[in-house]
């Protein structure tokens, strides 16, 4: 915060350097240019940033904390406690050990967390307007009254149909296995599900990790609680069981802990691993979109345990495709109208030549044969109140739902 | 401000009547196009599911770019990007060692060492530049990089001279220039 002020101060103390030279300057819109704002500032959707668009999580994190605070917790009582005793009487390894796995945890779930699950980027303006555009010529001429059929695009992957619905949010057709998460507002590419644990959402890009991270737990969780019960019976040989818990309070807690982390956690490393060996998501789990009704299969499985295995866990390391961190264009000043403090936000240079309404922009005339889309989103896009790129301006057959299947069940319901 | 004004009408001139000899207009290099093209139009190349979910695109001709480039070359073009995201996205000895090398070390090495992934969309970086300038500018196209697109869609931006209106009309589009 307190350098985006420094910031704004510097670019105030040069407007009033320049206010000579250019008095009509628009003050707004100057002040606008000398901040540098970065493309995260001005993403849609419900996530939060932070060290300046490096780190990616959910709006809500107290889960998390939660998380953190059980692990690191039971560890730092684990340390306390058991391990002197336990060095000496039976290997300094242990501590060790457990050190190592503690420290696998805790960067795993940080990169789980921490790091971009696959978030698709909403459509600009052109491209949705091409997208209507398709959707119109493959509906045809719906008559007054009717309600227009459902939007679904269906693609064969591997001698299966697979339907992809159109997401009224991002306006995009969802590749295959993604989905909306409506926690986060975003669609994830190859979407399991939100983990509140973790405070993000699991997807293509943080899957592995977060396996890892189930993983891991567990062989924690099930190495504290064996050596908690070694140092307890060990302990309780030489000086008897009441006065072993009076001595090392904290096996109790930690023995609590482990108890029900065992449970929940290696239960889930144990269905995530199911998952893999069929490589399928949670997502599709849950609504059982490969259960073998109607003779449908999985098309992404190998059929091979040991390749969805090795596909999940040592495939490539997809890229971001949201870029958080580039630099956000920012018209030169002569493009502004006098009036409004707007901020060009897309990420090609001419998107200026697309607003028809400003009088100082070159290309008024939009050449004759363009196609009636570009005219018509010039004319929608009514720039000079623009703030945010990726949420354009609605064409009209479009809803803003957050889920597409909401959408259609409603219109069902209907 | 006058002398810019007056360069630009000069090459708008050019151009025009260049467009009434040899038809779609010339672009010269990506910086011509940007200043004097004003855009008319975007094809936007969908992605290819049938073979799951990897990074393929269609190699179908849009019908927009019929009078603007040939075939061939814009096919050639989908197919060597097709080629690069598949080599990316390999399943293979290398992406295995790298994988279980990455385990090993908590990922922490992917701080220092670029993944095959990055080093792959550098050279689709540099191959999409390369083709802007050889092949598409000069025929008033630009070819965006997909991955500022979310991976979805290669778009392809059309571009007509700023001072015609697509047509050739040498007369109309000078006078249009000089008013500016």
């Amino acid at each position: 915060m307190l350098y985006g002020q420094r910031l704004v101060q510097k670019s105030v103390i040069s407007l009033i350097q320049q206010a000579d030279i250019h008095p009509k300057k628009d003050t707004m819109s100057a002040v606008m240019i000398a901040r540098k704002v970065r493309k995260w500032e001005k993403l849609p959707g419900k996530n939060t940033f932070c060290c300046d668009g490096r780190v990616m999580m959910a709006r809500q994190k107290g889960v998390f904390y939660l998380t953190l605070l059980l692990i690191m917790g039971t560890c730092a009582l684990f340390f306390a406690f058991e391990c002197p005793y336990l060095a000496v009487h039976l290997s300094p390894a242990i501590p060790v050990f457990a050190a190592l796995i503690f420290l696998f945890v805790i960067a795993m779930l940080l990169r789980t967390s921490f790091s971009d699950p696959g978030v698709l980027p909403r459509a600009l303006p052109e491209e949705a307007t091409f997208i209507e555009m398709e959707i119109e010529a493959a509906n045809g001429n719906v008559p007054a009254g009717q309600r227009p059929p459902p939007r679904i695009r269906n693609v064969q992957i591997n001698n299966q149909i697979v339907k992809l619905k159109y997401c009224y949010t991002c306006k995009i057709f969802r590749p295959p296995r993604a989905s909306h998460c409506s926690i986060c507002d975003n669609c994830v590419d190859r979407f399991d599900h939100h983990c509140p644990w973790v405070g993000n959402c699991v997807g293509k890009r943080n899957y592995r990790y977060f396996y890892m991270f189930t993983l891991s737990l567990s062989l924690l969780t099930i190495y504290i609680f064996t050596f908690d019960i070694v140092h307890v019976v060990m302990r309780s040989v030489d000086n008897g069981f009441l006065n072993t818990l009076k001595e090392t309070p904290g096996t109790v807690l930690e023995v609590l802990v482990c108890f029900f982390t065992l449970w929940s956690v290696v239960g889930l490393t144990g269905f995530h691993t199911y998952l893999i060996s069929l490589n399928q998501t949670t997502n599709e789990d849950i609504k059982g979109s490969w259960s073998g009704k109607n003779r449908v299969q999985n098309p992404y499985s190998h059929k091979n345990f040991i390749k969805n295995c090795c596909e999940a866990l040592c495939g490539p390391t997809y890229p971001s495709v949201l870029d958080r961190r580039g630099l956000m264009q920012e018209d030169s000043p002569v493009s502004f109208t006098s009036a409004a403090p707007s901020i060009s936000s897309s990420s090609y240079p001419v998107s200026q030549t697309m607003k028809t309404t400003a009088p100082l922009i070159p290309n008024e005339h939009t050449p004759d044969d363009a196609k009636p889309s570009i005219a018509a989103s010039a004319e929608k896009s009514d720039s000079p109140k623009e703030e945010l790129p990726p949420a354009p301006k609605v064409p009209p057959l479009a809803s803003p739902e957050t889920d597409a299947e909401a959408t259609l069940a409603k219109e069902k319901a209907q | 401000m006058a002398t810019e004004r007056h360069t630009v009408s000069n090459l708008t001139i050019f151009v025009s009547l260049c467009v009434c000899v040899c038809g779609p207009p010339q672009f010269h290099n990506l910086q011509e196009l940007r200043q004097s093209a004003s855009l008319a139009n975007k094809v936007f190349i969908q992605r290819d599911y049938s073979e799951g979910t990897t990074c393929r695109f269609q190699t179908k001709f849009p019908s927009e770019l019929e009078s603007r480039i040939e075939r061939t070359l814009f096919e050639d073009t989908v197919k060597t990007l097709n080629n690069y995201y598949a080599e990316a996205e390999k399943i293979g000895g290398q992406s295995y060692l790298e994988g279980c090398l990455a385990c090993a070390t908590a990922y922490l090495i992917f701080l220092c060492m670029e993944t095959r992934y990055e080093k792959v969309l550098k050279k689709i970086a540099k191959y999409i530049q390369e083709q802007n300038e050889k092949f598409y500018a000069p025929r008033g196209l630009l070819v965006t990089d997909p991955i500022e697109r979310g991976m979805r869609v290669i778009e392809i931006s059309i571009y007509e001279d700023r001072g015609s209106s697509g047509s050739s009309s040498g007369s109309s589009s000078v006078s249009g220039s000089t008013a500016r």
